[in-house]
């Protein structure tokens, strides 16, 4: 028969697991970065980006770059996600891995992206563990907490689906 | 069943491809299906040539973006350039200037998955017309980090 004093500690422990925010499986090894790291930019119009400064709101942070097909596919579905989900508190960040800003400024500007777009570093990419393979996403709730990473091509409506779980005015 | 927004960005997301592709690209251009596979190496049995005293090593280039060999790259391997540009390829052409036609290489990229990389075939199809006769092409499924970098296969930073 089962002992009767494991049940409390077998509670706690279920309620500490339905307490703890989910995290993608794929990035649930990579338990330091679940606080979203901040840094300063500036972006290609010229003012300054900062992760923090989005605090209360979710943050979509695409590392992406012009020689990279797929990041070219999830562009202007960030941009309509940005158009659509801006009121509820959707903020698309796009960093650049580019070696040169010229061909990044260009489609910039071309394309009127309605998001802040900066350009990214070896640095900055430590930061984030490394971006090391485009396209790269992070998922940022209000409170600063990575709560998914998409390295390559994510499921874009399961992406979606996510996004909109965690806004706040959803 | 496609999600009905993506349905309508459809023609929009083909028109960006087609209206965004960045600078001067190569006319070399070719999917990286295109490198046969009896010249690829997978990345576990170049890590164990590496690992090995007696084997013998071959000059290994990186002809992807610098910004990602700087964060993480093959210890030993030299930058050149990002071969699917014309100034990426015309570094390639000049590192392989000065080197003997025998010589063996191993190029590698890693900054897309292989079918999107816009920069391997471009270095294997330029050396292969210069006359190289021992160009081999590491095979990076994903990105270099998830295939070489998560491995725990050595690693360089810098540069």
């Amino acid at each position: 028969m089962a002992d009767v004093r494991v049940i409390p500690a077998l509670f706690c422990l279920a309620a500490l697991a339905l307490a703890t925010p989910m995290l993608d499986t794929s990035f649930a090894h990579d338990s330091a970065l679940r606080m979203a790291p901040d840094f300063t930019r500036t972006d290609l119009d010229g003012k300054s980006l900062s992760l923090r400064k989005y605090r209360g709101k979710v943050v979509l942070l695409n590392f992406w770059a012009t020689w990279c097909g797929p990041c070219l596919i999830e562009i202007p579905i960030f941009t309509a996600w940005q158009n659509t989900y801006r009121t509820a508190g959707l903020q698309v960040v796009g960093i650049s891995m580019d070696d040169d800003a010229a061909p990044v400024m260009r489609m910039y500007q071309k394309h009127h992206l309605n998001y802040p777009v900066a350009m990214g570093d070896a640095e900055l990419g430590e930061l984030f563990g490394g971006v090391l393979g485009l396209p790269l996403t992070y998922l940022i709730d209000p409170d600063g907490r990575i709560v998914g990473r998409y390295q390559g091509e994510p499921d874009l409506k399961q992406l979606e689906a996510r996004i909109k779980s965690l806004l706040p005015r959803h | 069943m496609k999600h009905p927004m993506l349905n309508a960005l459809y023609p929009v997301v083909c028109a960006f491809i087609l209206l965004c592709r960045p600078g001067p690209v190569s006319a070399q251009h070719e999917p990286a299906a295109s490198i046969p596979a009896a010249d690829l190496v997978q990345p576990a049995d170049l890590a164990a040539n590496l690992k090995s005293a007696s084997a013998p090593k071959p000059l290994i280039l990186q002809v992807g973006f610098r910004k990602l060999y700087a964060q993480a790259h093959i210890p030993g391997s030299e930058y050149v350039g990002a071969a699917g540009e014309d100034a990426g390829l015309q570094l390639l052409r000049d590192r392989a200037a000065k080197l003997s036609k025998d010589t063996a290489i191993v190029i590698y990229c890693g900054c897309c998955p292989w079918s999107h990389c816009p920069n391997i075939a471009a270095a294997y199809g330029a050396l292969h017309a210069l006359g190289f006769t021992r160009v081999r092409v590491l095979y990076i499924a994903d990105n270099f980090g998830d295939n070489w970098v998560k491995p725990g296969y050595p690693v360089a930073a810098g540069g």
